[in-house]
């Protein structure tokens, strides 16, 4: 297939990249290495820097410090046509005076390659992206989810063994969305590209990645597999941004091996895994919502905590509780809507964990609030 | 402006009555003020056209000199476009600071009186002082060529300001997932940016062309033996009536059609994009072919554009170290009557600057936004005519309409209303390219966010048009302080360039170091005008 040719191996590789807008440090001394034919998706928060990092790789702007490699090719001021990306805007900017099917030829034509094969590209696509009808309109009178198609269509039309997406989704509805997002997961894999896909939104990185990158303010936290970041975050933030967790604050009351005995506020009691604190030292436990099983009655399970439901909503899939703790402390607790009983509001309940399952840290220096905050 | 005030007009705005009236009035005032005067003494004299017509020498003169006229005006419309456009590349992308400084610059022809910067050229190209003290003889004799010159050089600020304006308000994206597509900058240029760009682009090449037609002061003293048009009226206005009046509704009459041909054609003509040549065109594309490209536009601006039309005001530097400066300071002789002209053509160019954005702007939007159906497109075609018809014979039928018409009009008001009627179509042209291009979605969005009409415009259009609006403003000013022939004939008040055209012409005694001085100030405080002006607005966001 046309789209296919090409011998680089476009793996690539940020050294040491930093860039700064006057006082603002939008990437920050970032390092990564994605993988030849990866789906790696860089999730934060807004303005932490993701739109930035993509432009990057691009060359539409070049970095105050570091280095970047496509392959084996050092692109540090090599111009944004010769280092052979597609780019996907986040606003898709498809040119006003060209209709649908003269943006996505735009690339195979000043890359000269003559109308015929131009034209056979631009099929080709188009029937991956399974965009026929409209092809003479113009990008105003097309829909967002049909602008996208062509965005995309566009960028893959040039033929690039990279594919840089700037939250392609973002402008589309929920519907769409959760369709798209595996249409394109399944033709960059098709196609054989690498893609670097940026988002805010943490289910669809972890429903179509390979790996994450997790930045914040302009600093990658952590990179890992979907399930890596979700069983064994490495900090409060990613604890949080991915999945969601409870935190508990408390202090190691003693130390058992491997495992701890945590006393959090109101002097409850409960275990968890110790990362190497020692005895006295402030910490913050995170447990997953759906981490907790949720019982009747005040039962002395080992690891317990008790409460009283204090709110209850029905999700579908799931039912969530809000519990507030002996002491004060508010919980979330997630039970799968079918598999057991339901409790009302008002009703004491016994939630119980695995030690295994909880995730300690020590307290952060800027206290939790800080650390949780997205912007 | 207070905010309650605001806030008043914001709710007033979205009464339909008053904002079709703001429209009405804004008609109104474009037929009272701009349209019917500048052509009406024309019209009138509808009838004396017979006796051009019993003459068939006459005649074959008079069509000679309009196909001269529209040879002339294609031609140097395409080279000030083709010249411009690196031009304001140039300009609108450098990081660096010399670019306001460039941009201003750019502006100087148009600074310099019209009838002075014709005498400046002949001095420039003609007269033994000129360049042609380098090459042994007179380089460029009067005639079509140093007219040809001429109209390139005072059109080229023109072109060149239109389209920075455009450069800086057009959203930098649609570039950038070109590059990414493949396209090396000058393919991305051409099949991106100027397609994008093209209302002002054919607004610049109108402009261009109108001027080229119209202009008749300084063509005067570079025109030799050749005729045009507006130099036909000039030689035959005082035997034959007709005659002045048929070439000027030919003028008038085949620009109209030819705008409206130029529009329609443009806006379906797509630049030739057939086919990329990639490796010509990522030769041309990069550092020293760009450097190559920068150097040939900055040394064709310096030689061809700017020292020829600074060339009458040099001599303010010999003049600067003798007690003529000091003369001229004091006010001695004639000096007193030059700082009172100063006073007035900087004051007229403010309140016609200041009037035209007011009554231009809502018929900008009228114009780019089709608001009032197919009247909107005649409108479109109209707006260009007051500066299509032959600056002599403009000056005449302004005068004719505002004295004979009402005879109790004082002059100064005659003086604004005949430089709103020159100057309007610059606005009006620059302004609507440039809403042109604004999706009319953005408008809609901000109006079901519950933005009042003129909140849309605060919030909305004007934030997005602002380079324009301001390079329209600007050609406004301009144009207003250089204007020469049209102010001679509505009124004896004496506005700079008159003043200096007096001196020129030997009507009061003037040294040459004396025109040096008395165009080099005026050159310099306008140019500091404009320096300061564009660093207050244009020193945010340009980079
Ligand atoms: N051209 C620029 N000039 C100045 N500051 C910039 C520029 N581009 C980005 N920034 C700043 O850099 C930071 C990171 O911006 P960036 O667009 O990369 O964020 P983002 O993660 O893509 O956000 P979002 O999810 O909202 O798109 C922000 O603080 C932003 O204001
Ligand atoms: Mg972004």
């Amino acid at each position: 297939m046309e789209v296919k040719e090409g011998i680089s191996m476009p793996d690539v590789r940020l050294v040491n990249v930093t860039k700064k807008f006057g006082k603002i440090v939008a990437v920050d001394n970032v390092s990564l290495h994605i993988k030849d034919k990866e789906y790696f998706s860089i999730l934060g928060p807004s303005g932490c820097g993701k739109t930035t990092l993509l432009r990057l790789i691009a060359g539409l702007i070049e970095p105050d410090e570091g280095e970047i490699y496509i392959g084996d090719r050092r692109v540090n001021n090599v111009p944004p046509e010769d280092r052979d990306v597609g780019f996907v805007f986040q606003t898709f900017a498809l040119f006003p005076h060209m209709n649908a099917w003269e943006n996505v030829t735009y690339g195979p034509r000043v890359k000269g390659f003559g109308m015929q094969k131009a034209e056979r590209i631009g099929h080709e696509v188009l029937e991956m992206v399974r965009l026929h009808e409209r092809l003479d309109a113009f990008p105003s009178e097309l829909s967002g989810g049909m602008m996208q198609r062509v965005a995309v269509a566009r960028a893959l039309a040039a033929g690039a063994k990279l594919l840089l997406l700037d939250e392609p989704l973002g402008h589309l509805d929920a519907k769409v969305r959760n369709e798209l997002r595996y249409e394109v997961r399944r033709m960059t894999k098709d196609l054989e590209l690498t893609a670097i896909h940026v988002t805010h939104d943490q289910s669809e990185a972890m429903a179509i990645s390979d790996r994450i990158a997790v930045m914040k303010k302009g600093k990658v936290l952590q990179v890992g597999t979907p399930q890596e970041l979700y069983m064994n975050p490495q900090s409060i933030f990613v604890a949080n941004f991915i999945g969601g967790s409870n935190f508990l604050e408390g202090f190691i009351a003693e130390t058992k091996g491997r495992m701890s005995v945590i006393e959090l506020r109101g002097g409850l009691k409960v275990q968890a895994v110790n990362k190497g604190m020692g005895k006295g030292e402030r910490v913050v436990l995170a447990v997953r919502p759906e981490t907790f099983t949720i019982k009747r009655g005040k039962d002395a399970d080992e690891n317990a905590l008790f409460g009283v439901v204090e709110r209850f909503a029905f999700e579908g899939t799931n039912v969530r509780y809000e519990v507030r703790l002996e002491n004060q402390d508010l919980v979330v607790v997630v039970a799968p809507s079918m598999a057991c009983e339901w409790f009302n509001i008002g009703e004491r309940v016994t939630l119980s964990f695995q030690p295994e399952n909880a995730h300690l840290f020590a307290y952060p220096e800027l206290g939790l609030r800080e650390e949780l905050a997205v912007e | 402006m207070p905010k309650k005030f605001v806030e008043k007009l914001d709710r007033l705005s979205s009464r339909p009555m008053v904002k079709y009236g703001v429209y009405l009035v804004a008609v109104i005032l474009f037929f009272a003020l701009i349209l019917v005067p500048p052509i009406l003494g024309i019209v009138i004299k509808w009838s004396s056209m017979q006796e051009i017509f019993g003459n068939s020498q006459l005649m074959n003169r008079a069509l000679d000199a309009v196909k001269n006229s529209f040879v002339m005006a294609v031609l140097v419309s395409i080279l000030d476009v083709a010249a411009g456009i690196p031009m304001a590349w140039l300009i609108a992308r450098s990081r660096s600071k010399w670019a306001n400084i460039l941009d201003t610059l750019a502006d100087v022809p148009f600074i310099v009186p019209t009838a002075v910067l014709g005498y400046s050229l002949l001095l420039f190209w003609y007269r033994p002082e000129g360049i042609s003290a380098f090459f042994g003889g007179s380089l460029v004799s009067p005639g079509w060529f140093l007219v040809a010159l001429l109209h390139f050089t005072f059109s080229y600020p023109v072109v060149v300001r239109v389209i920075v304006g455009a450069l800086l308000d057009y959203k930098i994206e649609y570039e950038q997932a070109a590059r990414t597509l493949g396209a090396p900058p000058f393919t991305t240029a051409r099949t991106v940016t100027f397609g994008i760009i093209k209302p002002s682009l054919i607004a610049a090449f109108i402009l261009a062309f109108a001027r080229s037609i119209s202009e008749t002061g300084a063509t005067m003293m570079v025109a030799g033996a050749f005729e045009n048009g507006p130099i036909f009226i000039q030689n035959t206005k005082d035997v034959y009536v007709g005659a002045t009046v048929f070439v000027s509704l030919i003028l008038i009459v085949v620009s109209c059609l030819i705008f409206a041909a130029v529009r329609v054609l443009g806006g379906k003509l797509k630049l030739p994009f057939k086919k990329a040549w990639p490796t010509v065109e990522r030769k041309i594309s990069y550092s020293s072919a760009a450097m190559t490209r920068n150097g040939i536009t900055l040394l064709t601006f310096f030689i061809i554009i700017l020292i020829p039309s600074l060339f009458a005001a040099l001599p303010a530097f010999k003049a600067a170290s003798t007690d003529i400066l000091h003369n001229a300071l004091l006010g001695v002789y004639p000096w007193g009557e030059y700082w009172q002209s100063l006073v007035l053509s900087y004051s007229l160019g403010a309140a016609v600057t200041v009037l035209n954005v007011l009554i231009g702007l809502p018929m900008a939007i009228i114009v780019a936004r089709k608001r009032l159906g197919k009247t909107s497109s005649a409108l479109n075609v109209l707006v260009d005519i007051p500066i299509i018809v032959p600056s002599v014979a403009l000056g005449v039928s302004l005068r004719f309409f505002w004295k004979e018409t009402l005879a109790f009009i004082p002059d100064i008001l005659l003086l604004v209303f005949a430089h709103l009627a020159i100057t309007y179509p610059y606005f009006v042209r620059s302004m609507s390219a440039a809403v042109e291009r604004i999706s009319i979605e953005l408008e809609e969005a901000s109006r079901t966010l519950g933005a009042k009409p003129f909140c849309v415009f605060r919030t909305v259009i004007f934030p997005l048009t602002k380079y324009s609006m301001f390079s329209g403003a600007i050609m406004v000013f301009t144009r207003s302080v250089s204007e020469t022939g049209a102010t001679m004939a509505v009124t004896s008040l004496k506005t700079t360039p008159v003043v200096l055209v007096d001196w020129v012409k030997g009507k009061i005694a003037a040294t040459s170091l004396e025109i040096g001085l008395g165009c080099g100030f005026l050159i310099l405080i306008s140019f500091i005008i404009l320096l300061a002006l564009r660093l207050i607005v244009g020193g945010k966001g340009r980079y």
